[in-house]
């Protein structure tokens, strides 16, 4: 017994795991985009939507490594409009290896292609764009927030699911709006159900007043159908049309049940602990935007504490290997998809208060993980850059 | 004669005939107790909010809980159910393990990356240490020399010197570790990671891995294969391993660490709690709200029995 406390006793004097002293720079690097306006003045975007999720991926980070020896550090460059991106891009891989993006997805290509980022590792956080993951992959630019194509698959599961198998959409004109719509057409399709009408929403009246006498005409024409889908990604017109269609029907899509990365109502699998701390931090609800910046940063982290290097080739194979493993309150372990650097991750469809289902739904089987039947997999995909390295 | 026994038996029938299981309701504010014997719920017990971790006194004159969202280790007495007094606990006091001087109550508070050490006798808290993100699972060695705190975000087990109150290791484990327990005469460490879907089990005195137990059920996706509480045999030969989403315990042997059996319990299974001879053992089922009694011998589950909303802990209360 003796002998076991001069043990202590010395292993005291060394509080850490056996581990040299590491420092892993990261910048969250963001683009300041004009928004377009829309009808409600509810809901403003937060300014620090997406880097206050890094501030958290930062702070849970640091924790763990204070037992290891491991220190992180966070600049946040934003680039005003009409600012110089490539520029800004250029001084943030001088300073780190390590890039959270969060900017449209040309302006991601721009770094990716750097000579400057050969060799970095570049997390995107914001863009849902499926070509990003699809003929525009690139080998070092990794993708934390669901594609379109895993949201929509998501939602369209649950109505499989439900058989609710015909469907209608109303879609906006702005290209985000677009690219969603195509997305659910696709998912639509996929997944064998019938999209029976479709109309782009057309209006330049103000729906806060006349939605009630406006909508129901606008819909009678959509004939009948199970489901309404929404592709109203700028948080325009959607909300004015639930419970003011024609025929009782739910709503889906951008508005109604919502296919997202995360939401202030995800309660489960310790999902709590994690909304206190981020409410503590900035004093408001964490969104998809936040939850995928928060992932970027605490993968990195995972993987130099599994890896004990700040080598960014070594801390890449080990984020793509099937040994990573992410706990990111979603009730399943998540992980990358090797072939086009996608985090596979669960897709809760929540409403504003509750969370409704969470896809994969049961009975969506894959031979290789569930979480593929979310989003291009592997068979379809049109991503080489993975394959060559 | 004979009828004054019988009078005198219904006299005492009403407290603590028979052995009992407690459970906290997380989601309903209650504890269900449960008669051994007759494997029916006997008593409802309002608590503070969020009651998760349960423990008794080692004379079982006072029951432990943690009210999690009351921010107290509520005092119970567990004849009248009456709530004595409060502890400090922390913030959000989610699991905790008493020393085995009976006296200092570890406790992990999950929002704080905090373990309070507090007295019960002073009530006072002795030391705040800290810990990894969200610490969860508790454990005690038997000689009382090691304390240890798991924490789920950062993936590690923290080894706390007892009489320092400090840490002297921190060791990882698997993602999400919410469960660890002193086996073998405290000679191994065992921690479960819920995510990571392992027991990890330690050699105590190098603090180095010794092995790792892996689960596989035949029809079940490894992903719901979600190791949580366990608890060994009398013979430390055989454990049972909460599984979960996967709905299943797993029987491993405790020297080879490998799975023997699956037995099918209620829908996810979190933490479990033996009778006094360990011949039954008693699961919560949160999503099913429901409690398995599991035959230990025959590796059968014998009986469900509702309890409340969410039942998160269990403990036993021995009458004799």
């Amino acid at each position: 017994m003796f002998r076991l406390f001069q043990v202590f006793f010395l292993t005291l004097m060394l509080p850490q795991v056996v581990s040299a002293a590491i420092e892993i720079p990261v910048v969250y690097l963001k683009q300041d985009v004009p928004r377009p306006p829309v009808l409600s003045n509810l809901d403003p975007v937060p300014d620090d939507l997406g880097s206050a999720g890094a501030d958290l991926g930062l702070a849970d980070n640091m924790t763990t490594g204070k037992f290891l020896g491991h220190t992180y550090t966070l600049e946040t460059i934003v680039v005003p409009e009409g600012g110089d991106w490539i520029a800004s891009a250029k001084q943030a891989l001088a300073l780190s290896p390590y890039v959270i993006l969060d900017a449209p997805s040309d302006l991601l290509l721009g770094v990716a292609d750097l000579p400057e980022a050969k060799g970095a590792l570049l997390f995107n956080a914001t863009s849902p764009d499926v070509a990003l993951r699809n003929e525009s992959c690139r080998a070092n630019l990794l993708h934390t927030l669901p594609s379109n194509r895993m949201r929509t698959d998501a939602l369209i599961q649950f109505f499989v699911k439900r058989r609710w198998t015909t469907l209608a959409l109303i879609s906006g004109t702005h290209p985000q709006d677009q690219a969603f719509a195509d997305s659910l057409k696709h998912s639509v399709t996929k997944f064998g159900l019938k999209l029976k009408a479709e109309k782009e929403w057309v209006f330049n009246a103000d729906m806060r007043r006349n939605a009630a006498q406006e909508v129901p005409l606008f819909t009678q024409d959509l004939g009948e159908y199970d489901a309404l889908l929404l592709a109203d990604e700028l948080d325009d017109f959607g909300r004015y049309i639930a419970y003011n269609t024609w025929i009782a029907r739910p709503v889906a899509g951008s508005d109604g049940l919502r296919p997202v990365a995360w939401s202030d109502v995800v309660e489960q699998w310790g999902a709590v602990q994690m909304q206190n701390r981020f409410h503590e931090m900035t004093g408001r609800d964490m969104r998809s935007e936040d939850y995928a910046a928060w992932a970027a940063f605490r993968s990195l982290g995972e993987a130099v504490t599994r890896t004990q290097s700040d080598d960014p080739a070594t801390l890449r194979d080990y984020i793509l290997s099937e040994s990573f493993e992410l706990a990111g309150f979603k009730g399943r372990p998540m992980n990358y998809r090797g072939w086009n650097g996608q985090l596979r991750q669960p897709i809760p469809l929540v409403t504003g208060r509750a969370v409704v289902a969470t896809a994969p739904l049961d009975g969506f089987l894959h031979q290789v993980s569930e979480l593929d039947t979310l989003g291009i997999d592997q068979p379809e995909s049109k991503c080489t850059a993975f394959a060559e390295d | 004669m004979k009828l004054i026994a019988f009078a005198a038996a219904t006299l005492l029938a009403a407290p603590a005939l028979a052995d009992e299981i407690w459970v906290t309701n997380e989601k309903d504010d209650t504890i269900s107790v449960i008669d051994i014997d007759t494997l029916e719920v006997v008593r409802t017990i309002p608590t503070g909010e969020r009651p998760r971790g349960i423990t008794f006194s080692k004379d079982h004159s006072v029951v432990y809980i943690c009210a999690s969202d009351s921010d107290a280790v509520q005092v119970m007495d567990p004849e009248t159910g009456e709530i004595l007094h409060d502890l400090p606990s922390g913030e959000d006091p989610e699991q905790f393990v008493l020393h085995p001087d009976n006296r200092r109550l570890y406790i992990a508070n999950e929002d704080d990356a905090i373990t309070t050490v507090v007295d019960t006798e002073t009530r006072k808290v002795i030391a705040q240490i800290d810990v990894g993100i969200e610490p969860e699972g508790m454990a005690v060695s038997p000689d009382g020399t090691i304390a240890i705190t798991t924490s789920e975000t950062t993936n590690m087990a923290h080894w706390i010197d007892t009489e320092s109150e400090q840490l002297f290791a921190n060791t990882l484990v698997d993602s999400r570790p919410r469960h660890a327990e002193f086996v073998k005469e405290g000679s191994e460490l065992w921690v479960s990671s819920e995510i990571g879907g392992t027991i990890t089990v330690f050699d105590v005195a190098t603090q180095a891995e010794k092995g790792k137990i892996r689960f596989e059920i035949q029809g079940v996706h490894p992903d719901r294969v979600q190791p949580v509480g366990f608890e060994l045999t009398e013979d430390e030969k055989t454990a049972f391993v909460a599984l979960g989403p996967s709905n299943h315990l797993a029987v491993i042997n405790a020297d080879t660490f490998e799975v023997e059996d699956y037995i099918l319990v209620g829908r996810r299974v979190w933490h479990m709690e033996f009778n006094a001879d360990k011949s039954l053992l008693f699961t919560t089922n949160g999503v099913s709200g429901d409690v398995t009694v599991v035959d230990v011998a025959k590796r059968k589950a014998i009986k469900t029995i509702k309890v409340g909303r969410f039942p998160w802990g269990a403990a036993l209360r021995p009458t004799n």
